[in-house]
């Protein structure tokens, strides 16, 4: 059979000594960053993408994706012992994993949240190897007025991930979509918005407005107001579950685990949406709803699984259409594109060794968090300890060296400091960088397939609309705007979000 | 009811605008072609367009009905601190090398927390560039000179 074939070489490939090495440090990493509140799996991706260049396409793809899946076992962590998200999809984990801390129960709610995600984390990679391939099947019959309608929809829909107002998600992602423009114009070679300056002709690099955004205006918002942390460190012991926890993860791990994959799959979707819409469901299915809040095990054990699937499953967008469904995966397009693959439905055809080694060292990076989690926890929460004081300067230093090292060029370093304060002004003035920078990645893919479809059709925008799989999409983009804007849905969702801050 | 607009919304959507503005007038100095054959110009001056219109709105909103949240405290000093340190590295990177612009970046920095004093700075500066160091040179061979032809390097 062919998956079974397709699978071995998967395995010979994660399983080979180099990749192996790097799937650890990616997920020892992201525990790390997932672990630690005030920096996150985005900036540290971005700020470690330049150094993978020299590394094999694969090595690179699959230590970047351990970072990323690690950082949501990471979170659960901090949430638990903190109270705090290290990770922002760990915001509901921390209320009644946190709880359950305050009882001495802070062993079986990590214990709940590591097996949970272990299993989520699974299931989300099994669905992968099975629905992507079909997917790109699909896809491959694309042409450009599809491709212009799913950006589009892709666009609109990570407004679900913004904050607050919608119009103001809409101006970023157009903001995003005009910052990708700058550069030489890809049919008639005309420098655009450069200014003369010779390192804006291949366009702004990614790598500075990422860090930028996320890294330096993250600290600047941290600085603001400097808390101390305390840490439940003596709370940690007797990680087993007893029967009567065992008998209560069951139906919320298995809830969580499919919420979050099919949450997963949706362009703007992701783990962040999925851990919260899990906890809801939880809490209204359970006999003894009052105990949400109070330390209810289901609380931690159905969000935890849901964020971790859609950890896995938010790469099928990615690995068959080349869309990246949120600010991560908008990176690891941009690891694809520095290794000179194109993401989308021919990665599976003409790389096969990268695409199933991809995915098996998923499931071998779960495996190899589920160790370093039960067992190691012991590590992380003595990683809590370092001062934040301590933390930034060195975010800062990192930042500023991985970005020089994409090209020695100290253009770069400045860019960090533009978009860090532009990113910090935004932000404090109600507009998050997330639907920013999924623009600025998808800009020049939406103008080039937007130019081409117009000139299929001989400037006639209707093209859009009588090819069938393109209308559909951008029914679904239409409904996405309308359910971002309808009043109901946006009270709940600031309900949601309050809690996380 | 509120009769003061919030200053947010105002100053959010006058921030587009100006951007917006912008992209849209520096893209009518390039061909814009009609839709059928998009020139250079077309897709972010439409965009440009689009984004001013955006940013009227959210100034309209902002006196109509504002998010009332006031901006909050702005970390001044941290903020200057920062941003002088990130650019002093890419400044000084290439005539001093790694180790002093290094150095001096992580010192500047760690003077933007409240509680790190200049004694604690310049431990936590010494500490970083040798870790930067053993991480970047040592263990993931960056290319870049320790001390530049500034210093003699």
């Amino acid at each position: 059979m062919d998956l079974l074939q397709n699978l071995e070489l998967g395995l010979s490939t994660a399983l080979h000594a180099e990749n192996l090495l790097y799937a650890f440090v990616g997920v020892v990493l992201g525990t790390l960053v997932g672990a630690l509140p005030g920096i996150g799996p985005t900036a540290t991706i971005a700020m470690l993408l330049p150094i993978t260049f020299n590394f094999q396409p694969v090595t690179a793809l699959i230590m970047l994706a351990g970072i990323y899946y690690g950082a949501q076992y990471g979170g659960s962590t901090t949430a638990v012992l903190l109270n705090l998200p290290g990770e922002s999809s760990s915001a509901v984990t921390a209320i009644d994993g946190h709880q359950m801390a305050r009882r001495g129960r802070a062993g079986p709610a990590l214990a709940t949240a590591a097996i949970g995600s272990f299993f989520a984390g699974t299931v989300g990679t099994l669905i992968l190897v099975l629905f992507a391939p079909p997917l790109a099947h699909i896809a491959l019959e694309f042409g450009p007025p599809e491709y212009f309608s799913l950006v589009v929809l892709g666009l609109i829909a990570s407004i679900a991930l913004a904050r607050g107002s919608t119009v103001k998600a809409l101006a970023m992602i157009i903001l995003g979509l005009l910052l990708g423009t700058v550069g030489q114009d890809i049919y008639t070679g005309t420098p655009r918005f450069t200014f003369g300056a010779r390192e804006l002709y291949s366009g702004i690099n990614f790598v500075p407005v990422a860090v930028g955004m996320f890294g330096v205006a993250e600290i600047l918002r941290n600085l603001e107001d400097e808390k101390t942390r305390t840490v439940m460190v003596r709370a940690v012991k007797n990680l087993l579950l007893s029967r009567e926890d065992l008998r209560r993860i069951v139906g919320p791990v298995l809830r969580g685990t499919g919420i979050g994959s099919a949450l997963g799959v949706l362009p703007g979707g992701g783990h962040i949406l999925a851990s919260f819409t899990s906890y809801s469901i939880e809490k209204r299915l359970s006999k003894h709803p009052e105990e949400f809040g109070q330390g209810a095990i289901e609380g931690v054990a159905g969000p935890e699984s849901a964020n971790n699937a859609a950890a896995q499953t938010s790469f099928i967008p990615l690995l068959t259409l080349g869309l990246p469904a949120h600010p991560v995966m908008a990176l690891m397009v941009g690891a694809f594109i520095i290794h000179g693959i194109i993401p989308g439905p021919n990665v599976i055809v003409n790389e096969p060794a990268l695409f199933w080694g991809l995915v098996v060292s998923m499931w071998i990076g779960n495996l190899l968090l589920l160790l370093l989690n039960l067992p190691l926890v012991g590590i992380w929460v003595k990683m809590l300890t370092i001062p934040y004081r301590l933390l930034f300067p060195a975010i800062i230093a990192f930042a500023a060296i991985g970005t020089l090292s994409l090209s020695l060029n100290p253009f770069d370093v400045y860019a960090i400091a533009f978009f860090g304060i532009l990113g910090y002004l935004l932000v404090k003035l109600g507009a998050e960088p997330a639907p920013l920078l999924l623009g600025f990645v998808l800009g020049p893919l939406l103008e080039q397939h937007l130019r081409r479809a117009m000139i299929i059709s001989h400037g006639d925008p209707t093209i859009f609309l009588v090819r069938p799989i393109s209308l559909g999409l951008l029914i679904a983009a239409a409904i996405a705007l309308v359910v971002a804007v309808l009043p109901a849905i946006r009270r709940k969702r600031e309900v949601v979000f309050q809690e996380e801050d | 009811m509120k009769i003061r607009p919030a200053l947010r919304d105002v100053l959010a959507g006058s921030t587009f605008v100006v951007f917006g503005l912008g992209f849209a007038v520096a893209a009518t100095s390039y061909q814009v072609g009609t839709p059928a054959r998009m020139g250079p110009g077309y897709f972010p001056l439409v965009l440009g367009g689009l984004l001013v219109l955006f940013g009227v709105l959210i100034v309209v909103k902002g006196f109509v009905a504002g998010e009332g949240e006031p901006i909050g405290t702005v970390p001044w000093k941290a903020t200057a601190l920062i941003l002088g340190a990130v650019l002093f590295f890419g400044v000084t990177v290439r005539g001093l090398g790694l180790v002093p612009s290094l150095f001096v970046t992580v010192f500047l920095s760690a003077l933007a927390s409240e509680r790190t004093g200049v004694v604690v700075g310049l431990l936590i500066a010494v500490g970083l560039t040798v870790l930067c160091v053993v991480v970047f040179v040592v263990a993931l061979q960056l290319r870049l000179p320790l001390l530049g032809p500034w210093v003699g390097g």
